[in-house]
């Protein structure tokens, strides 16, 4: 029997970077909120003996724990899905701050062109560039719009970077803080992308290059590029992240109020309403009923596509007859690139998580596809992020993966071998989806998410004339061998890719073909809000969280807005 | 700093108990100390010359039962990463003592996979799809890889040749041995993954002694900035230094 607990304003369900965001706003507003975090309480504190590849790299010390909750996995309809057992392709957050403890700090803006990708696709190479079993749509917002939201997140993070590429969408104001610094591997992409034709340029990182104070009043302090930062917490507060940031302004509001191992299982929906949500406070095993006028899911791409699916709230999307939208557009990131090994030494294993350089030439529709199968691309970078010697082995092609030639070969290309990496656009398939699994269920009961993917068509084309150009970069940066990626085939989720999911909940302008509004107000029940990646439509060129951070922001705006007057947003 | 008490070598401790090499064939007692089965006929554990053996982070198994399957471990973890001119190999980085603590914990009884049922094989993309867990199929697995090598040399697996351990190890490793629950093929990539585990982990782990696994490398470990060095164009060949202190 659970217990109903007092109404609040606003109950935000995890908090990572979109409950924060929307805590601290909301509850600077004058809300009252409380977050739910199904996780533990942890922070820079806890984060002295962090340099520790076995425990948190290998072991994944700050991720979930699957065996209590994971999702079913299956390349097509045809297959049975199967759980997967341990993480791997992607990483799953939990706890305070989630993903954005241990995220490496890459923060990008969408393009204009992503926002609207639909209408412009069209216009430039009319409506049939892809076929029809290619669900692309406008997200029914525009960059424009969207400008001062980014804004407003990097000036919370702190970002460090420059405004010298020439592709991306206009930024009102520069970056709140310098770049980098330009290392001797990222000036020799430079260099080399600078001879081909290209424009290179800082990547915006969320490791800073110099402490700074927040509009907040939050200190972030400067990186000292100690090489651990994706999967590892920053034990110097320089890697913004929401517990230092975001959450700690919500906090001293005295507005907002945080309970963790706190395990939503249900979004409670009567009418056209929600009225709370059902939760397991996992130490007790007490269940509770947490009443609010508005509920924010703020959990990871899966989780909140699972909440919905659980409550029943929105109609399923089916591949077979196209109806229904939750569930709809998953997409992932295409990850073309190319290893190259040198004969000089370098300091591989310093760096620091968004430490590079990165040229857009071959990203958004910044080259003409006239002539190619594909729409979209990727951002081509080099990163430094500090090699790790269990994780970093690199040998070339037919080289053993055992025995004294691998041993010698792994050694010595440690400190002389680089890698150019994409983060490639990902279009959304009629096959591609999220559903609830039929057989697999969770610790708590619950059906598991089950996830329908396969690279596509697309996807290949664009790995392999992006790994392509990569090769040639890493030529020019003289290396004296180099191996482009081999051409994907089918999704696999044994070895990391990337923890860059997408779609499921997604925005739009319509509720025809959309799960929430461009507030991220759920279509169905207009004081419910489901925030985070899950939202886009399709996958850009880019990491995601600059964006995710700016809708997020957005939809706070909204969120008070509705506090007020109530009523759709749109 | 207090004064760590003198660490026996293990050649000290021959030289102190006066055991003569020849007497330790088979040794159960003497090989639970010093970490290795003293056979004459198998040069890949029975190398007395190395100093590196510290009698502090030896001493007694977690999981494994016996010697025999200590030794089976030894030496297919010294065949995946073997000791030559660049430095140790797996034995003489205490990697079998790595995977023995860590088969004895959470690793080893996969508290943090789901492992629910129904079982099924599924599409090699679709991952761990094994009831066992990681305990089990290294249990398993040493069996195995002693039942493959009486069948085909009519020895245990540590009376082998390196040669023929190097067949039996790639025969796992192209999923040509029947295992039950499980492909060898996947304990050959558990095996190969711990082995480079146990050689770059931080030594309070219990490989990686002497931090020999970074000082081949040149990765220094645990370190509190590169700011200064960064930007300088020259490699920079820095001490290592663990998490715990040495």
């Amino acid at each position: 029997m659970a217990t109903t607990l007092t109404k609040v304003d606003v109950v935000v369900v995890g908090l990572g970077w979109t409950g924060g965001i929307i805590a601290a706003e909301c509850a600077k507003a004058g809300l009252k909120v409380i977050g739910l975090e199904r996780g533990r309480k942890r922070g820079t504190e806890d984060f002295q003996q962090i340099h520790d590849e076995y425990r948190y790299a290998v072991r994944y010390e700050l991720m979930q724990d699957v065996a209590k909750e994971t999702i079913t996995i299956r390349n097509n309809r045809k297959m049975p899905a199967l759980p997967m057992r341990q993480m791997s392709s992607f990483l799953l957050g939990d706890g305070l701050g989630g993903s954005g403890t241990h995220w490496n700090g890459h923060t990008w803006r969408f393009y204009p062109y992503d926002f609207q990708i639909k209408t412009m696709t069209d216009e430039k190479y009319g409506p049939n560039k892809l076929s029809s079993d290619y669900l692309l749509q406008d997200w029914g917002v525009t960059y424009d719009e969207m400008e001062p939201y980014f804004y407003k997140y990097d000036q919370t993070a702190g970002i460090s970077g420059e405004d010298k590429n020439p592709f991306w969408g206009k930024r009102a104001q520069d970056f709140p803080t310098p770049p980098m610094k330009r290392t001797p591997i990222l000036k020799k992409f430079e260099g080399a992308t600078q001879s081909l034709g290209y424009s290179p340029f800082m990547l915006p990182s969320a490791n800073l290059s110099e402490a700074y104070t927040n509009p907040d009043g939050e200190v972030i302090n400067a990186c000292q590029y100690c090489g651990f930062c994706e999967r590892f917490g920053c034990e110097y507060g320089a890697k913004t992240s929401p517990e230092i940031t975001v959450i700690p302004t919500a906090t001293k509001t005295g507005n907002f109020e945080t309970k963790f191992h706190a395990n939503v299982v249900e979004v409670i929906k009567s009418g056209n309403k929600v009225t709370g949500v059902r939760y397991l406070d996992t130490e007790s095993g007490e269940e509770f009923i947490q009443e609010a006028e508005v509920v924010v899911l703020a959990s990871y791409v899966m989780n909140n596509a699972k909440l919905l699916m659980v409550s029943n709230i929105g109609q399923q999307y089916d591949p077979e007859t196209g109806k229904g939208t939750l569930g709809k557009n998953y997409c992932y990131q295409i990850l073309p690139g190319a290893n190259g090994y040198f004969e000089e030494q370098m300091n591989t294993f310093m760096g620091a998580g968004a430490l590079g350089m990165t040229i857009d030439d071959f990203n958004a529709d910044n080259f003409d596809h006239s002539d190619l199968d594909f729409i979209h691309g990727g951002s081509i970078s080099i990163t430094q992020t500090g090699y790790r010697p269990i994780e970093t082995n690199p040998i070339q092609q037919g080289t053993p993966t055992w025995g004294a030639e691998f041993k010698k070969n792994s050694i010595y290309n440690y400190t002389r071998s680089l890698s150019i990496g994409t983060q490639g656009a990902s279009m959304p398939h009629k096959e591609n989806y999220l559903s609830l699994d039929t057989k697999y269920k969770d610790v708590y009961g619950l059906p598991l998410l089950q996830m329908t993917y396969n690279f596509t068509d697309q996807d290949r084309a664009l790995h392999k004339f992006i790994t392509e150009k990569t090769v040639n970069i890493m030529k020019e940066m003289g290396a004296k061998t180099v191996e482009g990626k081999a051409p994907i085939t089918d999704y696999d989720i044994v070895g990391y890719q990337t923890t860059h999911n997408t779609g499921g909940t997604i925005m739009g302008a319509s509720p025809e073909n959309s799960v929430v509004n461009p507030f991220l107000q759920h279509w169905d029940a207009e004081n419910l809000f489901v925030v985070g990646a899950g939202n886009f439509p399709h996958n850009g060129g880019y990491n995601p969280t600059g964006t995710v951070a700016a809708l997020a922001y957005r939809s706070a705006e909204g969120i008070i807005k509705y506090s007020k007057s109530g009523g759709s947003l749109v | 700093m207090t004064e760590k008490p003198k660490n026996y070598s293990r050649r000290d401790f021959l030289k102190t108990t006066g055991i003569a090499t020849g007497a330790l064939i088979g040794g159960g007692l003497i090989g639970g100390l010093v970490g290795l089965n003293v056979d004459k006929d198998d040069q890949h554990v029975s190398d007395t010359g190395n100093t590196n053996h510290e009698m502090g982070t030896n001493g007694g198994f977690q999981f494994f039962q016996n010697q025999r399957e200590f030794n089976v471990i030894s030496n297919a973890t010294e065949r995946i990463f073997p000791k030559d001119d660049i430095g140790p190999g797996a034995i003489d980085l205490g990697v079998p003592y790595f995977i023995d603590r860590q088969l004895a914990g959470q690793y080893g009884s996969n508290t943090k996979e789901y492992m629910q049922g129904p079982f099924a094989v599924g599409a090699k993309t679709q991952g761990y799809q094994s009831r066992l867990t990681r305990a089990s199929i290294f249990r398993q697995g040493i069996a195995v890889l002693d039942e493959e090598a009486n069948k085909r040399f009519e020895k245990g697996f540590s009376s082998i040749e390196a040669e023929q351990m190097d067949e039996i190890l790639t025969a796992f490793q192209n999923d040509e041995i029947p295992m039950t629950g499980v492909t060898s093929a996947f304990f050959f990539r558990l095996l190969r993954t711990a082995t480079l585990e146990g050689a770059y982990a931080d030594p309070m782990y219990g490989g990686n002694r002497n931090m020999d696994g970074w000082k081949m490398k040149e990765f220094p470990g645990h370190q509190m900035s590169y700011i200064n060095v960064i930007d300088k164009e020259k490699f920079q060949k820095i001490a290592p230094q663990p998490l715990g202190g040495m």
